[in-house]
């Protein structure tokens, strides 16, 4: 048996190393000390309190996203339209919001209805796009890219016009809400609330019982590897695909509603931050499998944000997270691509 | 070309599939290669065509060592291979294909590729055109491309991996031909079958394979009582025909008129009792795959009705029928009936009635293990059904079944089965029918037709017989009906009646 467990580690091992040596190359190019880089970049993440705790902030929203992903990955579609729910969310739960500021309710209730507004925004909007595939032919990436632009636009519209600021309107976003609104956070200076990561945890939670141990998610992958089969086996096969879309977009409005509870409170013109295609690369990077996804999310959202001091010390883009993720992902697809070739041939 | 194997080892896990096997074939000459469902036919093949990687063991040509690593390694030392399920074909035109893969076909320039290919067709006598798609194809035919293209790569080695399972009587008598004229030009011939009376006919020595080893070689005059027993190690008796036929309906078909890819069906009328076997027959792309599916409410038909138990069906989807106990089983198993990546257990789960939100996965794991057993799959429960030999993918198929059910429809029931296991399905099926399960099932298999069914419907380019009693037809008549001939006559007899 050569498909023995160390083979696969030496390979996942390689690929890092690859994606690293690639990165060090862009930065030898960009002239670009890569050591000082690396170090910042460690530093940035890690070495302080304050930056653990925003790379916190960051993993919620990036690990219910992914939750999602597994999901709409798992039933063999490509939800692109991911941005355009977490901004579909965002707004609903904004609206909610406002809607109930001035009511008197309880301060725990209006959270708890904006969250539930942003889950059924994202859903909404993401069976826009089941719907779109089901009916209308229309590819889901397609229709998921055509979405994002209309998500977007609708939110840009928002921010200048009916819900603009008084006076006047401007890139930074709605008036923010008054405070007793937000969601607590650990101290008044952080902006990491334990209840976010609480939902963000339980939802990979979720979902990884629901794909290991449940009929639906059992039933989403028959669809995913072979929809025929699975229509010929009684799984009424549109009607998962449906389901996985609109759960797919229940945790993207929820991290759009944490976005706009927790961290922002307002709505702001990048509301979804492009947390919708990291989650994406993330999925990809794990394989489709919830397993994982906790931590390499964790290990995204500490690039991310290690990466917001690489400007002011050394000059350069804090672009530079996003090229050694993407390269991850690329080399560990190229990896996994060689490798069931490789295991193709032993017979396996 | 003579070729040799020596000591061929392959295991998978705990499983032998080819625990030390050596062989030798010579030159000029066609080899049988018999024995039962995952007895290591197809892997041995596999692993002289470059397809998977030994663990062990040499391969000698003309006393040769070669290093065979890859198809193409396989075929530039001139072995080439026909599977036992033709891979996937991309819709392209014939040409195409054929020129696919051969390292000298860009110079050469598609006009005189497509010549070569003319003359070689005609060599053949096969009626290939190089402009038409392949998708077009029936499986008899792109057997015959296959040949061709390896032929052309310079093949002098031909492997055929159960080739005669899904083509018609005169594809196949000519393919027998083709490879006796080939063996005679000096060609050896690589021939793994089930059909016992193919082997007897064709080939000039035969090899069995049991649990991964060679288990015995004869040659002609083959004893067919001698060469089962060594394929099982006992004797298989053949089963008795009986019938269960009761009064009651199951499905009615009434005026049904249908429009399939290519073919038109107009006011068939028959009824299903309960307890019988109906046997479509006809060659591939006559109708009746059409015919079956619609009873199944995968497609409408354009006139008419289908009716279960006198309950009006028509229109209705596919997963109304299966609510009403009819099942249906597709002949592409990995394409249509299962799902490759999932295990044995993940199959019996989502096939059995869903229970509450989560799976009970002991209990699944029982139930798997009970029907590993009772259909003598060999395979086990956390296996995936893509490692299963192409025998166990169809046991696995019918071990899907649940029960009780109202009717089976069923293509192809026995494709690729070993004869105790052909007989052992048969056993299973008509055992529901005994419950009053009605069966129709399509086959290419005349003796099987005429074997286990108790009603016949020939199907002819779109014309479609009356059920016809089993007992008033032979297989030369029936061969003749499949092939157009004798329609006038049966025709009169209907009228008159
Ligand atoms: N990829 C695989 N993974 C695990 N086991 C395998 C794999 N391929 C084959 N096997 C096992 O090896 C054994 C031999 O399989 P093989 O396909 O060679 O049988 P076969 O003689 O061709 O049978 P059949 O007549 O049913 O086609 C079987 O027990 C099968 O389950
Ligand atoms: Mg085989």
């Amino acid at each position: 048996m050569r498909d023995s467990r160390p083979n696969r580690t030496l390979l996942q091992i390689g690929a890092i190393a690859l994606a690293l040596l690639f990165t060090t190359f862009v930065l030898l190019a960009a002239k670009a000390p890569p050591l000082a880089a690396y170090l910042n970049l460690g530093l940035g993440a890690l070495g302080s309190w304050e930056v653990i705790s925003n790379v916190l902030v960051s993993w919620v929203p990036l690990l219910l996203v992914t939750s999602g992903l597994l999901l709409t990955f798992t039933v063999g579609l490509w939800n692109i339209g991911i941005e355009g729910q977490i901004t579909v969310g965002a707004i609903f739960s904004t609206w909610a919001f406002r809607l109930l500021l001035g009511s008197g309710m309880a301060p725990g209730l209006v959270i708890l209805a904006a969250f539930l507004a942003g889950m059924l925004g994202g859903a909404l909007w993401a069976m826009l796009a089941g719907a779109l595939k089901t009916f209308g032919g229309v590819n889901e990436i397609f229709g998921g890219l055509g979405l994002n632009f209309v998500a977007t636009a609708l939110n840009l519209w928002l921010i200048f016009g009916p819900w603009k600021r008084p006076g006047v309107a401007s890139m930074s976003g709605t008036v923010p809400f008054d405070p007793s609104l937000w969601l607590p956070t650990l101290n008044p200076q952080s902006r990491l609330s334990p209840i976010a990561v609480g939902i963000a945890v339980a939802a990979i939670l979720v979902v990884y019982g629901m794909l290991r141990g449940t009929y639906f998610g059992l039933r989403l992958k028959a669809v995913g590897k072979n929809p025929r089969a699975a229509f010929l086996l009684g799984i009424p096969t549109w009607q998962y695909m449906m389901a996985s879309f609109a759960l797919c977009g229940l945790f993207a409005g929820l991290a759009g509603a944490v976005q706009v509870a927790s961290v922002y409170h307002r709505l702001i013109p990048s509301i979804s931050s492009g947390y919708g295609y990291m989650g994406l690369m993330v999925a990809m990077l794990v394989n489709y499998k919830a397993a994982i996804a906790a931590p390499v999310a964790l290990f995204f959202a500490a690039l991310n944000v290690g990466s917001i001091q690489l400007p002011i010390v050394l000059q350069l883009d804090s672009s530079l997270a996003g090229v050694l993720q993407g390269t991850l992902v690329l080399v560990v697809l190229l990896a996994q691509g060689a490798r069931t070739r490789m295991l193709k041939k032993e017979g396996l | 070309m003579q070729v040799e194997l020596r000591d061929i080892r392959k295991t998978y896990g705990p499983v032998k599939a080819n625990a030390g096997i050596s062989l030798r074939i010579p030159a000029a000459s066609i080899q049988g290669i018999l024995g039962e469902n995952g007895a290591g036919k197809s892997t041995l093949m596999k692993i002289l065509s470059g397809f998977i990687l030994p663990d062990s063991g040499e391969i000698f040509l003309d006393g040769q060592a070669v290093s065979i690593r890859s198809p193409a390694d396989s075929i530039r030392n001139g072995i080439g291979m026909l599977h036992q399920d033709p891979l996937d074909f991309p819709p392209m035109k014939l040409i195409d294909d054929f020129i696919l893969g051969h390292p000298g076909a860009l110079g050469l320039g598609k006009a005189a590729a497509a010549r070569e290919f003319r003359a070689l067709a005609e060599q053949f006598d096969f009626a290939l055109e190089p402009e038409a798609w392949v998708d077009s194809l029936t499986v008899g035919e792109r057997q015959q491309l296959e040949i061709l293209r390896l032929l052309w790569l310079g093949a002098r080695v031909l492997i055929l991996d159960e080739p005669t399972t899904g083509i018609s009587l005169p594809q196949k008598e000519k393919l027998f031909a083709t490879l006796k004229r080939l063996a005679a030009e000096g060609m050896s011939i690589l021939f793994v079958s089930h059909k016992l009376e193919d082997v007897e006919f064709l080939c000039d020595r035969a090899a069995v394979l049991r649990q991964g080893s060679l288990v015995g070689e004869a040659r002609p005059p083959f004893d067919t009582r001698t060469l089962v027993e060594m394929m099982f190690g006992k004797e298989v008796p053949l089963a008795e025909r009986r019938t269960t036929v009761r009064e009651s309906g199951i499905l009615q078909v009434r005026d049904v008129s249908l429009e399939g890819l290519r073919i038109q069906m107009r006011n068939v009328s028959f009824e299903v009792r309960a307890g019988e076997v109906i046997g479509l027959a006809g060659m591939e792309g006559s109708g009746q795959s059409t015919f079956l599916g619609a009873c199944a409410g995968l497609s409408r038909p354009v006139e008419g009705s289908f009716c279960i138990e006198e309950q009006d069906m028509t229109g209705r989807s596919h997963h109304d029928y299966k609510k009403e106990g009819v099942a249906y089983l597709p002949a592409a198993r990995l394409e249509e009936g299962l799902v490759p990546g999932l295990s044995l257990t993940e199959h019996f789960v989502l096939a059995e009635e869903k229970k509450g939100v989560f799976i009970d996965r002991r209990k699944a794991r029982r139930l798997a293990q009970e029907r590993i057993e009772l259909y003598n799959i060999k395979g086990r429960p956390e296996s995936t059904v893509e490692s299963l030999s192409g025998g166990n993918q169809q046991r696995m198929l019918l071990a899907l079944l649940r029960s009780p059910l109202s009717l089976i429809l069923v293509e192809h029931p026995t494709r690729g089965l070993d004869i105790e296991s052909t007989i052992y399905i048969w056993s299973k099926l008509k055992a529901r029918c005994a419950e009053g399960t009605g069966i129709v099932f399509i086959s290419a298999d005349l003796d099987e037709i005429l074997q286990y069914s108790d009603r016949v419907i020939v199907f002819f380019a779109g014309k479609v017989s009356p059920p016809l009693p089993a007992s008033s037809l032979n297989v030369d008549r029936l061969g003749a009906l499949i092939g157009g001939k004798l329609w006038e006559e049966l025709e009169s007899e209907v009228a008159h009646a």
